[in-house]
């Protein structure tokens, strides 16, 4: 092995009482791809900021190529050729994909370079294969874009080390495709990648080697991933084994939400075409499609925050008529939205205010417009301990918690009500092995106790674990629903691009 | 170096210390003019201090000056809270001046005719900020601007009241005529000005404080003000707790020029507020939109007006340094709140 192009020793940092990293050692080599593992809270962000000159650590040096380097902004990091694409994207929403390169470069006599900025673009998108149109507004390009610009970008800087935190989650199966071949290349032609992921066969099929953490330390590592199953991998990462739950036969009864020629205009996303589903008690329905196919609009209109242009829905054996968040919830929707930052939580007031939002104006927790301060934190104490969702007390501010830690907290305040039907979308995504197992074994239990669920999600291998039925959406319709005893990767994908007509 | 990392929480106790260093600030930052205009400058905050707070007579009056900023504040307080940004105060305490003092003139039994005076200046300040919140909800106006420039739409409607029907025939002084005597409001000290609206706005600050802190509406405004996203997924009707505090915002604004006219000067001018609702920004921010803060900070205002006033009149350092403090401590207090946000570290002395 080559000498590595960056070496970090005896990293510490600590938030207050949180040691997030504890004398951490990690190196990276030109041309490999460093795997870094940990379950959520493990220090594996706080890690890639230390080296990024985010933060400061509170002890440990950073050597670059050898010789101790200082880093303390992210402009030292650019300069020594560390170039980090964050999982919560930086880029200006309005400017061009040109502009937003060349934000802070400077050119000649204070002009923009454009010309200059556009050969360097053609060259870095030839070298790695990682097309852009230089003159679309970054408003216009879809996820999977902005992050090739935010690779682009980095590159476009003279990075030499791509620190790339949980890339995968915010991409569709089809783009993660594209995203490894372009690694792969940038690590042929002598880059240094460290790529961050809880899915562990991303991480066996891309990485050389990995480090894995643990509360802060380094717990292990492994030379041959690709040779290692996920099963050691993931018990390195918790410390113990994770079997994965156990589906048994299911005895769905009656139809507990029915959806019946469901049909949206498309001004904001895919519009649905004559959606109709229905989904019994005891069953567990997946939703399943390349993102992008009106899975969105779909998860709004059942969690009413949209109203369908035409079509019918019933929950329980009761019409829909409104379509708000409320009518919905009194009739026994729970519902888990995509984004739990923005959408399910609040996350400058405290985690208990999130926790009972929804059920603010009911007996449990209001009385003639008074709140009940006091039932509402020994509710939020109460589910904390019941799902074990780590945090200092229900006061906490919200944003303070981990993704999975949030997850829970949002499932928590759905399944305390009982509801007849649960509605999640992407209810893993971003949580290490040990949440999403945890989340699942709740899905599994709900179901044993007769409750409809419906899954909207990406991620097939998630879906075909927990299912009873997969129904696939492509072009806001239903292309088709498989038993998930006929199911497999294969049939559910071709579904999925529009292949294979009504099965 | 030094820079700026973000915090995960913020001290408790950071709620009281960061506007004393505001002032602090301020004060300091201040004293440079005083210096340049000739003046002592311990002489010149010596005077301001006795003149605001030196006797018990001088208190009475910083709380007279104290109660419309009290009212103005908490209105900002309020709208802030819900990310409704009423910069229309001024006005909304204009307009409920204005009606105050239209019912005020009609002969009626006192006790009846101040309640009057209170339920119709609250409604006349609700209904302005009711303007500028249905223009956002419903058009998505921008409701800084909005609010704002009705403002001046407010100042020259009374101008032209004052110039035109409500016209001292007499005196031909643009100054409306007075209320009836029997609904001056009461004066609790015999030899001071400190009236019973001043009383009102005392009780009002913990008033709303229980308003935001226990009850859903309260709930429902500081959800909608941190995350409206999330607020719609709850259940909550964003637009309808836009409106709810936007009315509940101006009949503040407008509970301060009630008091204006009812207890101090008994009829509607041009210059019955110097600014009290702009004011009511800086209070609301020293206060950190915290209702309960809100009353200290108006009383600091109140104390650099009336004591600025002294200090001009016994060191020659004009009056206007009172607006100088303000918009310092202003700026002083935006900058100070960014501790709440970040912290200071010391790099480079590790490595
Ligand atoms: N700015 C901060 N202030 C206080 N604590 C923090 C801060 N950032 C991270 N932490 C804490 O440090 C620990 C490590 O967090 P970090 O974000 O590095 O974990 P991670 O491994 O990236 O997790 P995930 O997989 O969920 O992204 C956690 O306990 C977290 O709560
Ligand atoms: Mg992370």
């Amino acid at each position: 092995m080559s000498a590595p192009f960056i070496e970090m020793r005896g990293i510490t940092k600590s938030f207050g009482a949180v040691k997030a990293n504890e004398a951490v050692d990690l190196s990276v080599a030109p041309g490999e791809i460093l795997g870094l593992l940990g379950e959520n809270g493990a220090g594996k962000t706080t890690l890639m900021n230390v080296l990024f000159g985010a933060y400061a650590p509170d002890a440990g040096e950073i050597l670059v190529q050898g010789r101790k380097a200082r880093i303390t902004s992210s402009a030292d990091a650019l300069a020594a050729g560390i170039g980090m694409v964050h999982q919560h994207f930086h880029l200006a929403p309005r400017l061009t994909v040109l502009e937003n390169l060349l934000i802070g470069i400077p050119g000649k006599s204070g002009r923009i370079d454009r010309a200059g900025g556009l050969a360097r673009l053609a060259e870095i998108s030839r070298q790695y294969g990682l097309t852009l149109d230089p003159d679309l507004p970054v408003s216009a390009l879809s996820v999977g874009e902005q992050q090739r610009l935010e690779i682009v970008k980095a590159l476009f800087r003279g990075a030499k080390l791509l620190i790339l935190d949980e890339p995968t989650a915010v991409l569709a199966p089809s783009e993660v495709d594209g995203l490894f071949s372009a690694l792969r290349s940038m690590a042929a032609q002598g880059l240094g990648i460290i790529f961050i992921s809880h899915k562990l066969n991303e991480v066996r099929a891309l990485t050389h080697r990995c480090t894995v953490l643990r509360h802060g330390r380094v717990a292990g590592r492994v030379d041959d991933p690709a040779n290692t199953t996920s099963a050691a991998m993931a018990e390195l990462m918790c410390g113990h084994e994770i079997v994965p739950p156990a589906r048994g036969p299911s005895t769905p009864g009656a139809d507990v939400l029915t959806l019946a020629g469901i049909s949206t205009s498309g001004h904001s996303g895919t519009a649905l075409r004559h959606i109709s589903l229905a989904v019994r008690a005891g069953e567990i329905l997946g939703i399943a499609g390349v993102s992008g196919n009106g899975q969105r609009a779909l998860a709004e209109v059942i969690s009413g925050m949209r109203s369908p242009d035409a079509g019918q829905m019933t929950i329980a054996g009761t019409r829909v008529t409104r379509f708000s968040p409320r009518e919905v919830q009194a009739l026994g929707l729970g519902r888990i939205p995509e984004d739990r930052m923005t959408t399910g939580l609040v996350t400058n007031l405290p985690l208990a205010d999130s926790m009972v939002l929804p059920r603010i104006g009911t007996a449990a927790f209001s009385a003639k417009g008074l709140l009940k301060p006091d039932a509402i934190r020994a509710f939020a104490e109460e589910q904390i301990k019941a799902f074990d969702i780590r945090c200092p007390g229900p006061m906490v501010r919200a944003g303070a918690l981990s993704g999975g830690n949030l997850q829970k907290a949002l499932l928590a305040r759905e399944l305390a009500f009982d509801p007849k039907v649960l509605v999640v979308s992407q209810p893993t995504r971003g949580l290490d092995i040990g949440a999403a197992r945890f989340i699942h074994e709740k899905f599994l239990a709900m179901r044993a106790k007769g409750c409809g669920i419906i899954v909207i999600g990406e991620d097939l291998e998630e879906l075909l674990v927990l299912c009873d039925r997969i129904a696939v959406m492509y072009e806001g319709r239903i292309a088709g629903t498989l038993a998930s005893a006929d199911a497999t990767v294969a049939r559910l994908g071709l579904l999925m691009t529009g292949a294979e007509g009504r099965a | 170096m030094f820079r700026l990392e973000v915090r995960s929480s913020t001290p408790a106790w950071f709620n009281l210390a960061l506007p004393l260093l505001a002032i602090a600030v301020t004060l300091i930052l201040c004293s440079g003019l005083i210096a340049l205009a000739g003046a002592g400058v311990l002489e010149s905050y010596g005077v301001m201090f006795t003149a605001s707070l030196g006797d018990s007579y001088a208190i009475t009056e910083t709380l007279v000056r104290a109660a419309p900023m009290i009212f103005t504040g908490l209105a900002v307080a309020v709208a802030f809270r819900a990310k409704f940004w009423n910069i229309g105060a001024e006005g909304q305490l204009l307009a409920g001046a204005v009606a105050s003092c239209f019912v005020g003139a009609i002969p009626m039994p006192g006790p009846l005719a101040m309640l009057l005076m209170a339920v119709a200046g609250a409604a006349a300040g609700a209904a302005v900020a009711l303007v500028p919140a249905t223009l956002r909800v419903r058009f998505k106006v921008d409701d800084v601007v909005s609010s704002l420039l009705l403002n001046s739409v407010i100042y020259y409607a009374l101008m032209a009241l004052i110039e035109g029907p409500w016209k001292d025939s007499f005196s031909g002084y643009p100054i409306s005529p007075p209320i009836e005597d029997s609904a001056n409001f009461p004066v609790l000290i015999e030899g001071t000005r400190l009236h019973l609206g001043v009383v009102v706005a005392l009780i009002a600050a913990p008033l709303i404080w229980f308003l935001i802190a226990r009850t859903t509406l309260g709930f429902r405004i500081r959800v909608t003000g941190e995350n409206p996203e999330a607020a719609r997924y709850g259940g909550i009707h964003v637009e309808r707790v836009l409106l709810s505090t936007a009315l509940l915002s101006g009949a503040l604004a407008g509970l301060a020029g009630v008091g204006e006219v009812g207890g101090v000067h008994f009829q509607v001018m041009s210059d019955i507020s110097p600014g009290y609702g702009y004011s009511g920004i800086v209070v609301a921010m020293l206060a950190r939109l915290n209702p309960l803060g809100v009353v200290p900070a108006a009383i600091f205002l109140a104390a650099v007006m009336t004591g600025a006033e002294a200090m001009s009149r016994a060191t020659g350092v004009p009056a206007f340094l009172s607006d100088v403090i303000q918009g310092t401590a202003l700026l002083a207090m935006l900058v100070a709140l960014l501790f709440t946000a970040y912290r200071i570290r010391r790099v480079g002395a590790a490595s």
